[in-house]
C-alpha cells in the first residue's frame, strides 16, 4: 500500500514541479544548502533561477520570511513577501551591500502557528541568517520562541502583538497594538472629532481586541465617552445591520473601528444604505479599503479616517514605492507591502552600520547589536529601535478623499 | 475469559501494529540522534505524534462506536488549554517531570468531564443529527475560550513552558495504542461494536447502550484532552482559533482516510496527512492545491475495491507469516482485517 502511495505522490509531486517551473517566473527557488526534503523525492533546487542578479562572487545574505500565502489571511502574506520580494530586487540590482547580495525565501504557514514553526525550521535548514518572523501575530509568537534559541535577528514587518518581540533578538517594523488603541484615542480627543464614540471590533481576532482594550482604557482618562461597543466574529463578519443600528441609536458621534479593511467595506457600505452620518475612525487594518470596498461603493468611504504609518502618496520615496510596485504586482501597495519593503531596508541598514558578513561566527550579534544604532527613512516612516525592538515612528492619520487617502488637516 | 485461539488474531494484527510504531519510533529516533534529521522534519515529530494520537482516539467513536463525531477538536482545546493553565500555575512549584505528565492527566480529566456533559444531551442522538450537534458543541467550546480572560481571549494563551518532546509525545502514543487496542478487543469493545452494527440486536442481548455508547465518546474525550495538553506544551502560544471546525474535520479526513475502524490506517494515515502538506512546500504557490488533488487520489484508491483487495493479499501475507511461525493452521480469511 505504502509502496503505491509513494509511487503515486511522487508522480504528483513531479508532474507539479514540471508546472511550477513553466509558470512561476517571479519566485526565488530555494538554495540547495542544506539536506533534502523529508520525503526524498523532490529534487533541491531547479536550474531557472530568476534573481539574474546573483553574482558570481561574494556573499549571499538568505533572509526568510514567513506569513499566510494561502487560507483567510493569505492577503497580508502576499503583500509582504511582494514587498520585501522588490525590495530585494532593488537592493540586488544596485549591486548589494559591501558584495553581499539578498536572497529571499519565503513560506506559508496559512496563519497557523504549528505550520510556522515548521516553516522556521525548513527555512533555517536552507541557510536563513536574519528571519522575518512572521505575518501574524500568533504565528509569530510561536516563531519568537524558536528563533531565541538560535540567536538571529528577527525582524517581524506586521506582527504587532506586544509578545512579538519580547525576547532580545526580536524588532519590529509595526505599531504594536496597545499603542495604536492609545494613539487613536489621543487624535480623537486632542483634535475634537467626537466626544461619544461607538466601537465596533472583531472579538476573534486578537489585533481588533488588543486595540479595543486600549483605546477603551485610554478614551476613559481622555474624558471620551464610549456609548457602544459592538462585537462580532469571524463566523458572521458580513452583515452588519445589528450593530449599526444599535450605534444609530446610541447618539455616537464616531464610529471606531480597530477592524481589518474587509470588514470594515460591508461596515461602510451598511451605513451608507442606512444613512448614517457618524465619522469613521479606524487602525492601520482599514488601510487597502478602497480595493477591498470596489470603485463602485467608493463614495461610501468619503471621510474615513484611519490612522497609518503608510501613506501611498506622502514623500517621492514613496510614490516611486507605489508605482513601482503596481508595475510589477498590478496593485496599490498596501501596508503590509510597505512593512515588508521596509524590513529588508531595515536588515540593509544594519548590516551596513554592523559591517558583518554572513559568514561571521558573530554575525547574529553584530546584526542585533545594530539594530539599536540605526535609523531607517522607510516607506512607513522615520524608524529607530530600541532595545525593546519597538520601532519609535509617528503615526499619521489620512482621510480619504475622493478614494484617495490625504493628510488629516484640522478644519 | 475467551479462549486464546479466538484472541489471536487480534492479538497479532495489534502487536504488528506496535512494531510498525516502535520501528518507525526507532529509525527516526536514530536518525535524530546521529544528526541525520534535518530541524523541518524534527519539528514535524511531535505534530505526527499529537495527530496520531487524535486520530485513534476518534476513530473509536467514529469507526468502532459508528458515530459521526465532529467536534474533536473541541476536546483537544479544552485539554490544551486546562493542562496548559495548570503548566503556567505550577511552573514555579513542580518539576518539570512531574508537572508535565499531571498537566496531561488534569487535560484529559477536563476534556472527558467536557465528553460527559456534551454527550448526556449529543448521545440521545444518531448519525447526521449527532455529527451536527458535535459540530455545534466544538464551536460553542471555542466561543467561550474566545470569551474567557484566563484563556487569554482571542489573543491567545503565552507562556506555556515548552515540555514537549518526541520521545515523550511518543510514549504518550505507545499508551493511547495500549489502551484503545485493548479497550476494543475486550469484552467493552465488543459490546460498542454491537452497538455500531445493530443497536436494537445489541440492546436486545442485554447491553447497556447508553453505558457503552459514552465510555466510547468520554475515552476518545480523554485521549483528545492528552492530545491537546501535547500541542499546547509544544508552541509558545495557544490560540483558540486553531481548533475551529476545520480541525475536527481534518481530523475525520485522517480517520477516513486511513479506514474506519482500523488504528493501523488511523496511524499511517496520520503520519501521511501531517507530513504532506510539509513536503509539499517545494511546489510553493501549488501547494494547497495539489495537497488537496493528493488527498482525493488517495480516497478515490482507499475507496476502490481493487486496492482493498490488494491491501487484503499484503495484510494476510503479514498476518501468515506471523502465524506460520506459530505453525497454526493459515485460516485467515482474505480482506477481513481493515472492513470488519
Amino acid at each position: 500500500m505504502k509502496k503505491i502511495f509513494a509511487l503515486a505522490l511522487a508522480l504528483m509531486m513531479v508532474l507539479a514541479a514540471f508546472a511550477g517551473c513553466a509558470n512561476d517566473a517571479t519566485e526565488p527557488t530555494e538554495t540547495p544548502v542544506g539536506t533534502e526534503a523529508p520525503e526524498g523525492t523532490e529534487a533541491p533546487a531547479t536550474t531557472d533561477n530568476p534573481d539574474a542578479a546573483e553574482p558570481a562572487e561574494g556573499e549571499t545574505l538568505i533572509i526568510g520570511g514567513i506569513g499566510p500565502l494561502t487560507g483567510d489571511y493569505a492577503t497580508y502574506g502576499v503583500s509582504v513577501k511582494q514587498g520585501a520580494e522588490m525590495a530585494v530586487k532593488e537592493i540586488n540590482e544596485a549591486g548589494g551591500v559591501n558584495g553581499i547580495t539578498f536572497q529571499l525565501l519565503f513560506e506559508d504557514d496559512q496563519t497557523d502557528a504549528e505550520m510556522a514553526v515548521n516553516a522556521y525550521n525548513k527555512l533555517m535548514d536552507n541557510g536563513m541568517q536574519v528571519s522575518l518572523g512572521a505575518v501574524t501575530s500568533g504565528a509569530c509568537i510561536a516563531v519568537s520562541e524558536v528563533s531565541k534559541e538560535d540567536g538571529i535577528l528577527m525582524l517581524t514587518p506586521s506582527g504587532s502583538q506586544v509578545e512579538c518581540i519580547q525576547y532580545d533578538n526580536g524588532f519590529r517594523i509595526c505599531f504594536a497594538d496597545p499603542e495604536q488603541g492609545v494613539n487613536a484615542a489621543k487624535f480623537i480627543a486632542e483634535n475634537g472629532l467626537a466626544t461619544k464614540i461607538a466601537i465596533i471590533y472583531d472579538k476573534s481576532n486578537d489585533y481588533s481586541n488588543g486595540i479595543k482594550e486600549n483605546f477603551v482604557t485610554a478614551a476613559a482618562d481622555l474624558g471620551l465617552e464610549i456609548v457602544s461597543e459592538q462585537a462580532f466574529t469571524n463566523q458572521s463578519n458580513t452583515d452588519f445591520s445589528v450593530q449599526l443600528q444599535a450605534i444609530a441609536g446610541s447618539g455616537a458621534e464616531l464610529i471606531f473601528l480597530p477592524i481589518y479593511a474587509q470588514e470594515a467595506a460591508y461596515i461602510l457600505t451598511q451605513a451608507q444604505s442606512a444613512g448614517m452620518e457618524q465619522i469613521f475612525f479606524g487602525g492601520d487594518g482599514l488601510d487597502g479599503i478602497i480595493e477591498k470596498i470596489g470603485a463602485d461603493n467608493v463614495s461610501a468611504t468619503e471621510g474615513v479616517m484611519f490612522l497609518t504609518p503608510f501613506d501611498p502618496n506622502a514623500d517621492e520615496q514613496n510614490i516611486k514605492f507605489t508605482s513601482d510596485y503596481q508595475a510589477a504586482y498590478g496593485a496599490t501597495p498596501d501596508q503590509f507591502a510597505a512593512d515588508g519593503y521596509d524590513a529588508i531596508y531595515t536588515i540593509k541598514a544594519a548590516l551596513e552600520q554592523s559591517g558583518a558578513k554572513p559568514s561571521d561566527s558573530d554575525f547574529n550579534e553584530k546584526m542585533i547589536a545594530a539594530m539599536t544604532e540605526i535609523t531607517v527613512d522607510g516607506t512607513t516612516g522615520t524608524m529607530q529601535w530600541d532595545a525593546s525592538g519597538a520601532p519609535s515612528k509617528a503615526a499619521a492619520v489620512v482621510v480619504l478623499r475622493d478614494g484617495a487617502p490625504t493628510p488629516y488637516t484640522a478644519e | 475469559m475467551d479462549s486464546i485461539k479466538k484472541k489471536r488474531k487480534p492479538l497479532t494484527s495489534n502487536l504488528i501494529t506496535l512494531a510498525i510504531v516502535c520501528v518507525l519510533f526507532a529509525v527516526v529516533f536514530i536518525l535524530v540522534e546521529t544528526g541525520n534529521a534535518t530541524r523541518h522534519m524534527r519539528s514535524m515529530l511531535v505534530p505526527i505524534c499529537i495527530n496520531i494520537i487524535l486520530a485513534v482516539s476518534l476513530n473509536l467513536t467514529v469507526g468502532f462506536l459508528g458515530e459521526l463525531t465532529l467536534g474533536h477538536a473541541g476536546f483537544m482545546s479544552v485539554g490544551a488549554y486546562a493542562g496548559c493553565l495548570f503548566s503556567i500555575a505550577m511552573e514555579e512549584i513542580l518539576p518539570m517531570a512531574l508537572r508535565f505528565p499531571l498537566a496531561m492527566l488534569v487535560g484529559g480529566l477536563v476534556a472527558a468531564c467536557f465528553g460527559v456533559l456534551i454527550g448526556i444531551p449529543v448521545l440521545r442522538l444518531h448519525g447526521d443529527y449527532l455529527a451536527i450537534v458535535t459540530l455545534a458543541f466544538g464551536e460553542i467550546i471555542r466561543s467561550i475560550i474566545i470569551n474567557l480572560e484566563f484563556t487569554g481571549g482571542a489573543a491567545g494563551l503565552k507562556g506555556t513552558p515548552q515540555d514537549s518532546t518526541f520521545v515523550i509525545a511518543f510514549v504518550v502514543v505507545l499508551i493511547t495504542l495500549v489502551v484503545i487496542m485493548n479497550l476494543v478487543n475486550s469484552r467493552h469493545g465488543r459490546a460498542i461494536t454491537a452497538i455500531r452494527d445493530n443497536r436494537i440486536a445489541a440492546e436486545a442481548c442485554g447491553i447497556n447502550v447508553t453505558y457503552f455508547r459514552m465510555l466510547a465518546f468520554v475515552i476518545a474525550a480523554f485521549f483528545a484532552g492528552v492530545a491537546g495538553v501535547l500541542y499546547g506544551h509544544n508552541l509558545s502560544i495557544l490560540s483558540a482559533s486553531t481548533f475551529d471546525y476545520n480541525k475536527s474535520i481534518e481530523l475525520l479526513v485522517i480517520v477516513v482516510l486511513g479506514g474506519m475502524g482500523s488504528i493501523r490506517g488511523s496511524v499511517i494515515s496520520a503520519i501521511i496527512i501531517t507530513v504532506l502538506p510539509e513536503a509539499l512546500r517545494e511546489l510553493d504557490d501549488f501547494r494547497m492545491l495539489i495537497y488537496a488533488l493528493v488527498l482525493i487520489v488517495m480516497m478515490i484508491l482507499n475507496a476502490s475495491p481493487r486496492f482493498a483487495a490488494l491491501k487484503g493479499k499484503l495484510n494476510y501475507k503479514a498476518l501468515a507469516d506471523a502465524v506460520r511461525a506459530k505453525s497454526a493452521s493459515s485460516k485467515a480469511n482474505k480482506g477481513g482485517q481493515t472492513h470488519e
